[in-house]
């Protein structure tokens, strides 16, 4: 009866008139596999969404969103930026074991980002910036702040088009101590087109990607030329995922791999909004490879010629009879690892709860060529470093920068900033050292568990380092995704950006119970000794009569009974 | 006759029972969750936070209406043996964790602070839309507190406490502000039954694991992951939750029998006085899950054509005849000769300020400002 009928509201749909062509964009995906000497695997995942619009153009207002994400979009209009790198890892990137990333990041989260020229409050669009990002990948970027933003002068040019090039609209800033987890993926995913639902990103499962050593996600906005003549911009969305599987824990200590032991997953279709969607393996060292392809292909990366082997997955032949992908790579890996010709570490020397020094050393592997490199230092203020006890040493002589920039820290308000342009010797180790004393801080600004320590961002080191093979520097639209992040200028060297260890450092941390336990002190002391003082002068002393044994106390009873006076 | 009486009891019947559907006078959920302990032997309170969050998820209401607050990550731990993920039962036979989770409050970011700004709305303007409480006066709202106390307080982190006082005046405050239309608050720590004493505000229920004096018990150990992975009454009533569906009639009387004594070794208490309907009347999914109440129409209506958007001119306008270029990622030269950047001008302040007054002062005491048409 009345209030159970169930009716359909009629609805008329009018006639979809034909709109105008909104600006083109297109979507690509890439996963490059590549196995390394130590038994461990390492897989690359690259997702590049191109635009053709100029978020920044005040004639445009963009309202229709397609492959690009609108949260990330409606960030980059609000903000005026130009650029945005963003990454969070887990896990230190072992360059002597596995040679040199695709896309460098240091452990935990680092942020760094161009904004336009016509921004007027560059620090004020940072700190909003830094908490829109903070919602949006669920991440703890809100504790970024002027403690630990530095303006770097000389580092990290924009890896987009431009010309003008003024660091006063650069903003860098690391969370070494920031966590990377499942609530960090599922709002990365959700920025790609086809989500977690098809194409390479099924593979990506939280709970084989973090049993890893290894795991960064990055999101990356820049602008770029949109074809080969280059007279016009795009903007280019690339979000990148590294992660290396570990040869004991994830394989049993077999040198054998596949998509499914890595993933837990295999392929059976690619994102249908993509326009290429490839995976490339790694066969150079001729590791036994299954299914095997026809198609191969030859890329100079990181100064080295490399063969892979292609999977396209937009045609459906490479799924096979069986409608699934899955990838199975044997090898055994005796051969030599090409060196990496740069390397960093870093590390804090010293004893006590006082002074420290810092050292940082920096080693060139290539046999005869010397090359420049600009080292980046950003330390936290409460450590205090003394310059002028700033050395740098290469096969133990001095070695004078050709470039310095310092900026001192301020208390509570700025960190401090060195960066160096120094000369590498070939075949050599540099080793810069500083000293520094620990500040106290006050008792409020200390992290609820201060025994653990405070961490120091790490180091970047920034070369362009000689390739011994030549580097491709023409633009191509069907290049792979992997070796088309860094623009290469010039055939005879490739930029590399290498990041040390963050240090961990003990500040002398006060005793917490301290207030609990001077109030008990004060109060006892109050207590005993003011007590005692008042009773002594304000007591009165009475004396006691002896209590009588049991019979006289009887024949008192008796003789008040008489009325006759009582005994003593 | 009888026919037309049982036909009366029948219509009166479902009157009130769609009487009763529609009159709960909530429009929306929200649900507060957090864990207030830090360090992996703690492992079992993000565990309890984290199952309500799956039973409220699955129950409807979305992330946006979730604001999650863990402060340590137990998932990615390195002490944790099976990473990204967080279990409640023995024999890992549940992940809490799931694969689509959203923590918007993690970490050092959890104290008392934040939890009384969260509750009450006062923001800094920048923070985002996933990280407020954006209720209105038709919100219902869940609250579930879980951590170590003790007799009024609740310990945040091992640095700081909030109290009950505290509690209870942040909801006299959502209440003059009009941020909740009835608010359910439930609370596993040892002594619970403290913190919901002095609430004073209309329109809450109070549920805690225990008594004042008693302590609240941890369920089971689990040998491989080495710690104990949830709280008896959590448990209870994760198990009593996994059997509610987002139709099912369930009442809070059925909520107040979850983990008797006899199970969860301490007491556990509620408080309903301050709440205005009968408790056996509220469903569970008022407050647990996101029901939606729709209105059925029979009208037509007639949809708006499409917006045009703006015509965009396809690549006219000024082309650049020149071709960009990209920047050059270490130029050394340049590098090295590069100039001191321009620092803006900034008045003198402070010290020099007042050197500069010193010495005009002492210069005009000494010359006297008749002798100055002298020097100049």
């Amino acid at each position: 009866w009345s209030l159970c009928i169930i009716s359909t509201p009629l609805i008329h749909w009018t006639s979809r008139s034909k709109q105008s062509a909104p600006a083109r964009d297109q979507f690509q995906e890439e996963l490059v596999i590549r196995p390394l000497h130590s038994g461990d695997i390492y897989a690359s995942f690259q997702f590049r969404t191109l635009w053709d619009i100029d978020f920044l153009q005040e004639r445009q207002k963009v309202s229709h969103y397609r492959l690009f994400p609108k949260s990330l979009g409606q960030v980059l209009s609000k903000f005026s930026v130009r650029e945005l790198h963003i990454s969070f890892t887990q896990g230190f990137w072992r360059t002597m074991q596995w040679g040199q990333p695709f896309i460098p990041s240091p452990p935990g989260a680092e942020l760094w980002v161009w904004f336009h020229d016509t921004v007027s409050d560059v620090d004020g669009n940072w700190k909003e910036l830094t908490n829109v990002l903070s919602g949006i990948f669920c991440a703890s970027l809100n504790f970024i702040d002027l403690t630990n933003t530095v303006q770097p002068s000389a580092s990290f040019k924009p890896l987009g088009l431009g010309n003008a090039t003024d660091h006063r609209f650069l903003r860098y800033a690391t969370l070494p101590r920031e966590i990377v987890c499942t609530e960090n993926l599922t709002p990365w995913k959700k920025l790609l087109p086809c989500g977690s639902k098809a194409g390479l990103s099924v593979l990506l499962k939280s709970e084989k990607l973090f049993h890893s050593s290894f795991h960064s996600q990055a999101v990356h906005i820049r602008p770029v030329c949109q074809d080969e003549q280059c007279t016009s911009k795009a903007w280019e969305l690339r979000q990148t995922l590294n992660v290396v599987f570990d040869l004991y824990t994830s394989s049993q200590g077999k040198k054998e791999w596949s998509l499914f032991k890595m993933f837990s997953r295999t392929l059976t279709e690619a994102c249908p909004l993509a326009t290429s969607s490839k995976i490339y393996v790694d066969i150079t060292d001729n590791p036994e490879l299954n299914p095997v392809t026809p198609l191969l292909s030859q890329a100079v990366v990181l100064g080295d010629r490399r063969t892979y082997s292609v999977f396209d997955l937009t045609r459906a032949e490479t799924f096979g009879q069986l409608c699934s992908l899955n990838l199975l790579l044997r090898w055994k890996g005796d051969s030599d690892m090409l060196r990496p010709l740069l390397h960093a570490e870093r590390y804090v020397a010293g004893f006590g709860l006082q002074t420290g020094e810092i050292h940082t050393v920096i080693y060139n592997n290539h046999p005869y060529r010397a090359f420049p490199v600009l080292l980046m230092d950003s330390v936290p203020w409460y450590l205090q470093l003394y310059i002028h006890t700033l050395t740098v040493t290469s096969k133990s002589r001095d070695n004078k920068p050709s470039y310095i920039h310092y900026q001192p820290a301020k208390d509570r308000h700025r960190p401090h900033l060195l960066e160096m342009l120094i000369q590498l010797p070939p075949h050599s180790m540099t080793e810069v050292t500083v000293q520094f004393e620990r500040a106290l801080l006050k008792w409020t600004e200390y992290t609820p568990d201060p025994n653990h320590g405070f961490y120091v961002g790490s180091s970047v080191v920034s070369a362009l380092v000689p390739s011994m093979v030549a580097m491709n520097t023409n633009f191509t639209q069907d290049q792979p995704l992997f070796s088309s992040f860094v623009p290469v200028k010039e055939e005879s060297s490739y930029f590399v950006r290498v990041y040390t260890e963050p240090l961990l450092v003990n500040l002398p941390t006060p005793d917490f119970s301290m207030p609990y336990n001077v109030i008990c002190l004060t109060c006892t002391v109050v207590a005993v000794g003011y007590g005692s003082f008042y009773n002594l002068l304000t007591r009165t002393f009475q004396v006691d009569e002896p209590s009588l044994p049991l019979e006289k106390r009887l024949a008192n009873l008796i003789r008040r009974i008489r009325g006759v006076p009582l005994l003593a | 006759t009888d026919y037309n009486d049982l036909y009366c009891l029948f219509t009166l019947v479902q009157f009130t029972k769609a009487g009763q559907f529609f009159s709960s006078g909530h429009t929306n959920n929200w649900a507060v969750l957090v864990c207030t302990s830090r360090f992996w032997f703690n492992y079992r309170h993000v565990a309890n936070t984290l199952s309500v969050y799956r039973s409220v998820k699955r129950l409807g209401i979305p992330d946006s209406h979730i604001v999650l607050m863990l402060a340590d990550d137990m998932a990615c731990n390195y002490r944790n043996p099976k990473p990204a993920t967080v279990f409640s039962h023995k024999n890992m036979e549940l992940n809490v964790y799931g694969d689509d989770v959203e923590v918007d409050y993690r970490g050092y970011e959890v104290t008392v602070e934040n939890f009384l700004r969260v509750l009450t709305g006062r923001l800094p303007p920048s923070t985002p839309r996933s990280k407020r409480l954006l209720s209105d006066d038709r919100s219902n709202i869940l609250i579930y507190l879980t951590g170590h106390g003790g007799n009024g307080f609740l310990k945040f982190q091992d640095s700081e406490e909030i109290s009950n006082m505290e509690l209870a005046d942040a909801f006299e405050q959502m209440w003059q502000k009009r941020r909740y239309n009835e608010l359910l608050f439930i609370i596993d720590t040892c002594q619970g039954a403290s913190m919901y004493e002095r609430f004073y505000s209309p329109n809450l229920m109070a549920l805690a694991s225990s008594q004042v004096g008693e302590d609240s018990l941890s369920h089971q150990p689990d040998l491989a992951i080495g710690v104990h992975l949830m709280d008896k009454y959590t448990f209870y009533l994760l198990e009593f939750l996994e059997e509610v569906h987002p139709a099912s009639q369930a009442n809070m009387n059925d909520l107040f029998k979850v983990c008797p004594q006899s199970q969860c070794v301490s007491t556990p208490g509620h408080r309903t006085d301050l709440f205005q309907r009968d408790p056996g009347s509220v469903l569970i999914t008022d407050f647990f899950g996101s029901v939606r109440k729709v209105e059925i129409t029979k009208d037509t209506i007639n949809l708006t054509s499409p917006v045009e958007p703006p015509i965009q001119r396809s690549g006219s306008g000024d082309i650049q005849i020149e071709s960009l270029t990209y920047v050059d990622q270490l130029p050394v030269a340049e590098i090295i000769h590069q100039k001191p950047k321009q620092k803006d001008w900034h008045p003198p302040d402070g010290f020099i300020l007042g050197l500069w007054t010193l010495i005009l002062l002492v210069f005009f005491q000494t010359y006297g400002i008749k002798h100055l048409k002298h020097i100049f």
